[in-house]
């Protein structure tokens, strides 16, 4: 006999509301690994050149090997994680951007452009809240680079050295010093959330 | 980072991050965690430089901080550190038994069962077993309905030291090994 309430519920988190890694679980979200053809490693790897150009040249031979064996994996919510050496380098959602993961920045922090939050921020990022424009732009905050909207930005923190969250700016920073409300950057991946606990075993 | 942005000609090197061994977050992201006190003791061990740094300065500002905290925000962080220590305290309770079972006359196989408490990847460990001994090893299911992996041989003895090699979160007193004999001889 089963009641209503052990009976397992349809997850019906979305992308969107819980951030990409609301609920991932490595071992039931992930549908399937495969090691890619070199083309479709190739092609990865001109998209990723191509979307971080300058901060990524010097490096993408140490991040990305070019005869290494690239896994990709799938995950529900059309997600695909970028494994190379049983570390997860890269995501992206559908077809959308690729992010690096924060692992992978904490190695070569200049691959971004970095936006630093208040010190009050730290809390509600590391909870996986989006970044409001306040948080931007208040005493210990610090934008020092100007960036477009829809960009892949890091995310500091005051008084602190290492990268706290990686996410796409909603405005450019511009936008967000102009009208300072709203959410300013829409977090991706967070120190201590799903994907940072993820221990990539192939 | 206070290195100069200012990219440097060719090879960058990729800079070394400590992380906190208990909470897997760099140090000085641990306030943020839920297992400070925890994560004190780790990195006071580990890493007294660090931890010199990071809480001297840090607990002026704590201190300041914990002003502004509510008591709610208290009791809710308390209560997730207790969810983890409960945690590890089960983890640390659970037993791994290697039992020795007999076949037929002098046959026998060796069950190995609750290694998945450690976060053991089962299906690892059987082809981990299968390679050493050159044996025959798989995860099968017992009639518990739990899973255990069942080698092929009397490998107790060896298992025990492997286990303890491999998978140095598992303490030893928690091993524990078992003879299952047919009865009558």
């Amino acid at each position: 006999m089963e009641s209503d309430w052990t009976r397992e519920q349809p997850r019906t988190y979305s992308c969107k509301e819980l951030g990409p890694w609301g609920l991932f679980n490595i071992k039931e979200d992930v549908t399937g690994h495969t090691q890619v053809k070199s083309s479709v490693q190739r092609a990865i790897r001109a998209k990723i050149l191509e979307q971080y150009k300058e901060g990524i040249e010097g490096i993408i031979d140490d991040v990305m090997p070019k005869k290494a064996p690239l896994i990709l994996m799938k995950c529900h919510e059309h997600i695909n994680l970028i494994v190379m050496n049983n570390e997860v380098l890269f995501f992206n959602h559908f077809d959308g951007p690729y992010f690096p993961t924060l692992k992978l920045l904490h190695k070569y922090p200049n691959m971004l452009p970095r936006l630093q939050v208040d010190r009050g921020a730290i809390k509600f990022v590391m909870a996986g809240a989006n970044i409001m424009c306040p948080g931007l732009t208040s005493k210990g905050a610090r934008m020092d680079v100007s960036v477009p909207a829809d960009a892949v930005v890091a995310i500091t923190a005051e008084g602190k050295n290492e990268i706290l969250a990686v996410g796409t700016t909603k405005m450019s920073t511009d936008d967000i010093k102009r009208i300072n409300k709203n959410i300013g950057v829409e977090t991706a991946h967070y120190l201590n959330d799903y994907l940072w606990k993820t221990v990539v075993d192939i | 980072m206070d290195s100069p942005d200012a990219p440097s000609s060719e090879h960058v090197k990729p800079r070394e991050v400590p992380y906190c061994g208990f909470c897997s977050l760099p140090p000085e992201y641990c306030e943020f965690g839920p297992t400070l006190d925890k994560c004190k003791q780790w990195l006071s061990k580990n890493d007294k430089v660090l931890y010199a740094i990071l809480y001297n300065t840090l607990d002026d500002q704590l201190a300041a901080a914990s002003l502004n905290e509510t008591p709610e925000d208290d009791k809710k962080k308390a209560k997730e550190a207790a969810k983890i220590e409960k945690q590890m305290q089960k983890k640390m309770q659970s037993k791994v038994l290697i039992k020795r079972i007999e076949r037929t006359k002098r046959k026998c196989v060796t069950s190995v069962f609750g290694l998945e408490n450690f976060d053991v990847d089962l299906k690892k460990a059987a082809k981990l077993f299968a390679n050493k001994f050159a044996c025959g090893s798989s995860v099968t299911k017992n009639n518990q309905g739990n899973d255990e992996i069942v080698v092929q041989g009397d490998v107790s003895d060896e298992i025990f030291d492997l286990i303890l090699e491999h998978w140095p979160i598992v303490p030893e007193d928690n091993i524990d090994l078992i003879e299952d004999k047919k009865k009558g001889k």
